[in-house]
């Protein structure tokens, strides 16, 4: 453990003592001012991923889904790949701003918010998969139950995991949505206050709701906060099981298994974080942020990348295992032609990305290191993807009868709609981050405050660094520190 | 209803804790304090009832839960039965991955509509800020103006003695 001096400095989440106007100041700062060159640099290429979007999109509905490379055996690709691989994304938002919260992880004031907005574009990102893999979108609304029902009192089949899908991702849409939101709407008072312009005045003043800090007003509002975090956590969890479930209810080799539940949550997990990874270093020093979003936040995301990233390839082995002792000869055949056959290269890169680059994470200098992270974080969100790939298209393309074998090559279309949809994703989040507090300017103020009276405590009372609550301190600190106790 | 209020800026989140505390051992009427977070002792000092919301999540969990339960069988048993690989028609381990996320739905947008009402915000509200900044760094506490001028005096030098930027006196909607 570090020595006194330097355990205390340890706990501290915000580099100096800035105060709350300047708190204030410096999360604002991007939204008033023009932002710098490589946001717009960013920007324009979003866009222009978004327009190849809307163009592959409008010919794949036009000329059906054919156009993908899409046959009998291969019936699900780069769709339900995407599909999986935003959804996944989109988990670490909700694991930082629910999770972290239940477990008064006081590092995730600084990077909720932006994680949070990557949860939501990611799940609109998601859902356009299904979507067009429908190949009629219009009649999309066929998958929820609705009333009166037109197809006479024939109802969506409620054992099917697909339509549990339906479910679980349009209710962690709202909910998500509504945690952001409610995370919000403090900071949309803040800029409503000093707002100059008169339609920012008004565009501010008509979504924050009249607040204006009242303490009555906020003691609910923790509540409220603690009751979502208690609901969304059971829920990020139970939406990638469902995902999971896609699969391991049917009978496939590489799909029919019991594992897959905790094994998708913690790839899930894995990629969001990389994904968190990968915006936060590039917007902390877009934005000049780096006073808030810190090394020991992005230390701290790398530690998570590490456990899950474990979790992930003890999965790998549990497979691997399973396969050769189950003795069932088509799963032992699946595994073996997962790391020789046709597409051995995804299963490979697969390894390489998730197994053994986040297993860097080990030495503190990498950890550290802010070009290092960023090119592990992108590995991360190729490995991820191909897991995705790996599970999906090799289980469809050697499935129980040789007759069906077959191969699937991604077209234009299909690589272009997977671009397009980074484009739609880096689009929002670019407006976002110009748009709309990127950081939790209440909370940031909350920990800068505790951080002022919790140093002196802890030199005063020798605690052990890392853990909060003083055990003697003058009733002001103390009743500070209490902050972490209650609920 | 309109109440003559006096209102007190303080700097400091500590001072205006130690403030509110003074100020209700003093038998003052604090109406309510204005922070730009969440201040941690202040629910104890003002006094303020742990809130009844965690009930309406429960119960309209429950309703989540009961309804989508209900709406599953309605459909598998009673309305159009279809056998599906020879499973009874009431399979409800199946149905529970469906109640399990409405009962999530049901509360959590049940809780915050809530919390919306009861704490009276919505689009477009005119705020009523009781000093500039209580959003920034700035915080205030509103007491109601004591009829006594006496008492008066002493509160007034109490709010100063505790630090106080700014006393002002005002009339509000409370």
């Amino acid at each position: 453990m570090d020595n006194l001096p330097e355990g205390v400095l340890e706990t501290r989440w915000i580099t100096g003592s800035p105060t709350l106007k300047q708190v204030t100041d410096d999360i604002s700062r991007p939204m008033e001012g023009k932002p710098g060159k490589l946001w717009y640099v960013l920007f324009g290429i979003a866009v222009l991923g978004l327009l190849d979007l809307l163009a592959m999109a409008t010919w794949l509905v036009a000329n059906g889904i054919g156009v993908w490379g899409l046959n009998n055996s291969v019936g699900w690709a780069f769709d339900i790949t995407n599909f999986v691989f935003w959804i996944g994304i989109g988990h670490a938002g909700t694991l930082i701003s629910a999770i972290l919260l239940l477990f008064r992880q006081k590092w995730r004031t600084s990077i909720n918010r932006s994680a949070e907005a990557m949860t939501i574009f990611a799940v609109m990102c998601a859902g356009l998969f299904p979507l067009l893999h429908m190949g009629r979108p219009w009649d999309a609304f066929f998958i929820f139950p609705y009333v009166p029902n037109q197809h006479g009192p024939l109802w969506v089949n409620f054992r099917s995991p697909l339509v549990w899908d339906v479910f679980a991702i349009s209710t962690y849409f709202t909910i998500s949505l509504v945690f952001w939101y409610l995370g919000l709407i403090p900071d949309l008072a803040t800029l409503r206050d000093r707002a100059t312009t008169r339609i920012k005045k008004a565009v501010f003043g008509a979504l924050s709701l009249g607040w204006n800090g009242s303490h009555r007003t906020w003691s609910r509002y923790e509540i409220v906060s603690l009751i979502l975090a208690g609901l969304a956590t059971p829920l990020v969890l139970s939406v990638h099981s469902i995902v999971s479930m896609d699969f391991a209810t049917s009978l496939l080799p590489g799909w029919h298994t019991t594992i897959f539940p905790p094994y998708f949550v913690a790839g899930a997990i894995y990629s969001g974080f990389g994904m968190v990874l990968t915006l936060l270093i590039l917007t902390r020093s877009s934005m000049n942020l780096q006073r808030y979003i810190t090394i020991k936040h992005l230390d701290s995301m790398a530690k998570v990348l590490l456990l899950t990233g474990s979790i992930v390839g003890f999965a790998y082995a549990t497979e691997f295992f399973s396969a050769w002792y189950g003795g069932n000869i088509y799963e032992r055949y699946h595994f073996v032609n997962r790391a020789t056959g046709p597409y051995a290269f995804g299963f490979w890169l697969m390894m390489l990305c998730n197994v053994l680059a986040p297993q860097l994470f080990w030495s503190k200098k990498i950890r550290r290191h802010v070009g290092a992270l960023f090119v592990i974080s992108i590995l991360v969100n190729i490995g991820m993807w191909f897991e995705r790939f790996v599970i999906i298209v090799v289980s469809l393309h050697r499935a129980f009868l040789p007759a069906s074998w077959g191969m699937f090559y991604p077209t234009v279309v299909d690589i272009g709609i997977l671009v397009g949809s980074f484009g739609l994703f880096f689009t929002l989040f670019l407006l976002f981050i110009r748009f709309a507090p990127m950081i939790a300017i209440w909370e940031v103020k909350g920990v800068v405050t505790e951080q002022a009276h919790g140093t002196h405590v802890a030199v005063d009372t020798h605690v052990i660094p890392g853990s909060e609550a003083p055990t003697e301190a003058s009733t002001e600190a103390r009743t500070d520190a209490q902050a972490g106790d209650r609920p | 209803m309109r109440a003559r209020v006096v209102i007190a800026t303080f700097p400091h989140a500590s001072d205006l804790l130690n403030a509110v505390r003074r100020a209700r051992r003093e038998m003052l009427r604090v109406y309510d304090v204005y922070a730009p977070f969440p201040v941690h002792g202040l629910d104890e000092a003002m006094g303020i009832r742990r809130t009844r919301l965690p009930r309406v999540t429960l119960i309209a969990g429950l309703t989540g839960l009961c309804f989508a339960l209900g709406f599953q069988y309605y459909a598998n048993v009673l309305d159009w039965p279809i056998n599906v690989g020879g499973k009874p028609d009431n399979t409800t381990l199946a149905f529970i991955p469906i109640s399990f996320e409405l009962t999530v739905l049901f509360g959590g947008l049940a809780t915050v509509a809530a919390f919306l009402l009861r704490t009276r915000l919505y689009p477009s509200k005119q705020p009523w800020l009781p000093a500039a900044g209580v959003t920034d760094d700035t915080f205030a506490i509103v007491i109601r103006r004591p009829s006594g001028d006496e008492i008066h005096q002493r509160a007034l030098a109490l709010l100063t003695e505790c630090g106080a930027a700014a006393v002002t006196e005002s009339e509000a909607d409370l």
